[in-house]
Formats: C-alpha cells, sequence, structure tokens
C-alpha cells in the first residue's frame, strides 16, 4: 500500500507571464485528492515560491511532486548559477534579485524563509555553476 | 461578509467577480509577493498597488478572498481575463489602502 502519485513539469525560464502554472496546476491536482486546504495552501505556496526562484535566479528547471500515503515531497531541480552561500541565502530579506524583478513585487527575499515555514521538511543542494536542486516535504 | 456584500459599497468597483459568495474575514495590506504569501490568510481580503500577471497567481496560491486594488490601480486585459478564468475576484477603489482598510474594518 505505499503507492505513489507523481507529477512532472517543465518550469520555463523565459516566460515570467506563465511562471507559477506547475504550481497552480498542482494545488487542481492536491485539491482533486481530497486532501485538506490547509495542506493543499502550504504546499503550493512552497511549490511557487520554488517555481518563481527557478525562473528568477536559474532559468527554469524541472519540478516533480509525489504523494505517498504519508506526505508529499516536492522536488525542484536546476542547472542554474548555484548559491554560494545557502546560509545567507535562507536569511529573511536576503536577495540578489535586480531591479526589473523587484519592480514586479519579487526580491524581498522571503521566499525560501517562506518555503522552509510551510513545510515539514527542506533540503537544499547546490553547486555553484552547475545547479540548485530544492527538495520539500510535507506531512499528512 | 462576502465578496458581493463589498462590492455594493459605491467606494469599491468590481474589475471581475467570477466568486462572489467568498466570505472575507479580514485584511492583508502588502506589495511585496513573497511577504503576502507569507502572511495572507485564508479568506483575506488583500490589498495592494501591484497589479501585474503574478499578482493572480499570487492570490490563487494564497487563498484569498479578493484582491483590492488601492489608489485606483489599473488591470490589463490580459491580466483581468485571467483572474476571471482562475476565479479570482478583483476590486479596485479610489482610496489608499489605509483609508481602504478603515472601510473595511468598519464593514467586516
Ligand atoms: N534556484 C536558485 N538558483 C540560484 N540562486 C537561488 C535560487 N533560489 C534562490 N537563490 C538565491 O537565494 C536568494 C534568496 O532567495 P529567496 O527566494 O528567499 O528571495 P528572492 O527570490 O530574492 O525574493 P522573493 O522570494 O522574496 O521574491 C535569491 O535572491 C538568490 O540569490
Ligand atoms: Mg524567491
Amino acid at each position: 500500500m505505499s503507492e505513489v502519485l507523481n507529477f512532472h513539469f517543465n518550469v520555463d525560464g523565459n516566460d515570467f507571464t506563465s511562471a507559477g502554472q506547475a504550481s497552480i496546476q498542482i494545488k487542481k491536482n492536491l485539491r482533486r485528492l481530497g486532501l485538506d486546504p490547509e495542506t493543499i495552501r502550504r504546499v503550493s505556496i512552497a511549490m511557487y515560491e520554488g517555481e518563481i526562484n527557478m525562473v528568477i535566479h536559474a532559468h527554469g528547471g524541472e519540478a516533480d511532486v509525489n504523494v505517498y500515503e504519508d506526505r508529499i515531497e516536492i522536488i525542484l531541480k536546476d542547472n542554474g548559477p548555484g548559491i554560494e552561500n545557502i546560509e545567507q541565502a535562507m536569511q529573511e530579506g536576503f536577495s540578489t534579485a535586480h531591479d526589473q524583478i523587484r519592480s514586479l513585487g519579487f526580491g524581498a527575499g522571503m521566499g525560501l524563509p517562506n518555503m522552509k515555514r510551510y513545510t515539514d521538511d527542506m533540503k537544499i543542494e547546490s553547486v555553484v555553476g552547475v545547479g540548485t536542486t530544492v527538495t520539500m516535504c510535507v506531512n499528512l | 461578509m462576502t465578496v458581493y456584500d463589498l462590492s455594493k459599497n459605491s467606494q469599491f468597483n468590481v474589475l471581475t467577480m467570477p466568486e462572489p459568495e467568498r466570505e472575507i474575514n479580514g485584511v492583508y495590506i502588502g506589495d511585496l509577493l513573497s511577504w503576502v504569501m507569507g502572511k495572507a490568510q485564508y479568506d483575506n481580503v488583500w490589498i495592494t498597488i501591484m497589479s501585474n500577471i503574478n499578482v493572480i497567481a499570487v492570490a490563487s496560491l494564497s487563498d484569498v478572498s479578493c484582491v483590492l486594488l488601492a489608489e485606483d490601480v489599473t488591470l490589463d486585459n490580459e491580466v483581468l481575463s485571467t483572474a476571471k478564468q482562475k476565479g479570482i475576484n478583483i476590486l479596485s477603489t479610489p482610496m489608499s489602502a489605509y483609508d481602504a482598510a478603515i472601510e473595511l474594518s468598519g464593514m467586516i
């Protein structure tokens, strides 16, 4: 009884206007599975922050959501520039977003802290010049 | 109070209202999107002066009951039709965020 449901998305790094499509689709899928609204909200916001980060900071990437019986796992993988200092990136208010991105309302440096707060477990693996993988887990 | 009730107040203009029965339980004011996603609560009215397409995704994921554009901020048609399609209520007001919040506080 450990069937896994997998949802896979390619996140386009060039299209700012459609950023968030994967997270909105996941929200719909989880609703259809009948999960409680608060869990859905946590998963979809955490995923959106990660998805937007891949678009803004890493030219896009791939997203996988695995639904297990007892938890939901979100894996965001990109081949972007990587994060030099993860501890610093995790701090509220730290951002390297440039002005054009800020004018859209991003760049508060709250994305990674939100992802940590809305999930039960979060792990960042990053190599400068190679890419970043963020794995998040929400218990059901 | 529902979003429909709010729309009856002459200070608030409906830009699109696909989900008029959404309940309103409070207000969150903010323009930084990650800040809003971290702090806004389910069924809040989100008052902002941001009006780009990402506002629709943030409103949808945060599950706010409506977006209220302060200072008569306007929306592109493309953003408006996306909101309609995604079931996001959007109202606007000539008031500042501060005055709009006071008005809402008297209504909730
Ligand atoms: N996938 C990524 N690849 C490379 N750098 C990243 C990635 N995700 C985050 N970062 C770095 O970590 C910093 C902090 O990220 P965080 O999401 O907290 O804030 P932000 O994206 O800058 O602003 P906000 O999320 O509030 O809009 C970013 O500014 C960026 O330097
Ligand atoms: Mg971010």
